[in-house]
């Protein structure tokens, strides 16, 4: 599976649809996913992916990581597999 | 119903081992927050806490007592001794029948659940320490400060999380009021600093990595503290009897719950225990002068409790003072409120208000004089203690100088 596909699908299980139902230009908020989802949504990724996201819930539009739609959560997510290997 | 008097009082936290020490560190505005150290640190992202430093439990302790004290029980009797020094009380008869302990923790022995499960779990011990279970229960300080000082009457702790330690003050509070006990040690104590406990929080993702700067304008989290405060309450009618020195009074308190989040607090909640509060200690909002602050140094509680003061102090909330000392000694979890209730009777008693150090910018939404930097002499005739916690639970005292 495609790393979009599996953000896509641990987006989609916090947020309590199908994977169909995310789209690319959807926020967070559009998808119905709270602080604390983001929180948790987060980890998932993290254990996924065997990475470390930058993300401080004080300050999450400062923080080093673009949450602006699941596009750009990908996009990064891309970026910090790529840095990995 | 019966007044409510402060006759003891005793610390050990960052900041210093005893009350004078705390209070000096606090009208200096120092930081007792630094670099943890402590086994498995480097596994951490969260690496800073205002941990208890140059603490030697050996020094203070035998090892048949090190065997059943978690550090967190050390810190309880350490602050104990200080409080009950301080009152000059000594427990017998009567008094020692109906005198009792209420102390607040959240985590209770955290370091020796981390030892424990990491000596059987990652080393492959399978046996342990006869007395593991009775040294991590969160009870455990509350019956050692009870065999300790001869205490007989009614005793338990109070597990709420951040409020652990107002809620177990107001209980001891609501006894002493109410003629049920001449007397009640009271406060609570936490000690969460070891890798279990911090890696625990890391995954909240509300810890700052370098700094708690409360109410400030880019702030970005909690650091956690460890400690004890420990208090005497007394009948005003019993320690005037007997001539005890009076710290200060305390006249009223509340508690409330949010029933909304588990984790975001409530302005709502907030708002209701201090109102609460002040109209169960029978005083107009006008009278309060300081307010210590739950001010975590988190985006969410720093906003909400300013907006809950706005609400419930009206234009006064402009004329008060409120600064958060965890800035100084760290959030202490279960045992926060007790610390800070000391930066109350500093204000009470020394006429000296302890700022919220690490403050950069101001914050739109925190726009009241949180006594940024620097501590500030003042008349305080009524302050105010706030807790919230996690969970929504809430617990705010309201105390008077005598």
């Amino acid at each position: 599976m495609s790393i979009q596909n599996r953000v896509i699908a641990i987006i989609a299980e916090q947020a309590v649809l199908e994977p169909s139902d995310v789209r690319m230009d959807s926020t967070l908020e559009d998808l119905g996913i709270d602080s604390l989802g983001l929180v948790e949504s987060i980890f998932a990724i993290e254990e996924e992916f065997d990475i470390s996201i930058p993300f401080n819930a004080n300050a999450p539009t400062e923080s080093d990581f673009d949450l602006t739609n699941v596009a750009a959560i990908v996009a990064g997510i891309e970026k910090l597999v790529a840095a990995k290997s | 119903m019966n007044r409510v008097v402060i006759t003891g009082a005793g610390t050990i936290n960052a900041l210093g081992h005893s009350v004078p020490e705390t209070f000096e560190a606090m009208r200096e505005g120092r930081c007792g927050i630094g670099e943890l150290n402590f086994r498995d640190v480097e596994r951490l992202t969260i690496r800073i806490g205002g941990q208890v430093r140059g603490f030697e439990a050996e020094a203070r302790f035998n090892r048949q007592q090190m065997a059943l004290y978690d550090r967190f029980t050390q810190f309880t009797l350490i602050a104990a001794k200080e409080a009950i020094t301080q009152s000059g009380l000594a427990f017998h008869g009567d008094l020692s029948a109906r005198t009792g302990v209420v102390l607040g923790t959240a985590g209770g022995g955290v370091s020796t659940w981390d030892d424990n499960y990491r000596s059987v779990y990652e080393d492959g011990k399978n046996r342990v320490h006869p007395f593991v279970v009775p040294k991590l229960m969160n009870n455990a300080a509350a019956s050692h400060v009870s065999m300790e000082y001869n205490l007989k009457g009614p005793s338990f702790t109070v597990s709420t999380a951040c409020a652990s330690s107002n809620h177990a003050m107001a209980q001891a509070f609501a006894m002493v009021r109410s003629g049920m006990a001449p007397a009640m040690v009271t406060g609570g104590s936490e000690s969460m600093l070891c890798f279990g406990g911090v890696k625990a929080w890391e995954g909240l993702r509300v810890m700052s990595k370098d700094a708690c700067r409360p109410f400030s304008l880019g702030r970005n989290g909690m650091v956690q503290g460890e400690g004890a405060g420990i208090f005497v309450f007394e009948d005003y009618e019993h320690a005037r009897a007997r001539d005890a020195e009076i710290l200060c009074e305390v006249i009223g308190f509340a508690m409330s719950s949010d029933a909304s989040d588990i984790v975001m607090p409530s302005k709502q909640g907030a708002a209701r225990a201090m109102a609460n509060a002040l109209r169960d200690a029978r005083v107009n909002p006008e009278a309060v002068k300081y307010i210590n602050a739950h001010g975590t140094g988190t985006a969410a509680n720093d906003k909400t409790e300013c907006a809950a003061v706005a609400d419930v102090f009206g234009p006064h909330a402009d004329n008060l003072m409120i600064s958060s000392t965890k800035s100084m000694h760290g959030h202490l979890i279960g045992g926060t409120g007790a610390v800070e209730l000391l930066a109350c009777i500093m204000a009470l008693r020394d006429g000296v208000v302890a700022p919220t150090i690490g403050y950069e910018e101001p914050d739109p939404e925190c726009a009241l004089d949180v006594v940024p930097n620097v501590a500030r002499e003042a008349d305080v005739q009524v302050a105010v203690s706030n807790a919230f916690a996690f969970g929504g639970l809430n617990a705010v005292l309201v105390l008077q100088k005598v």
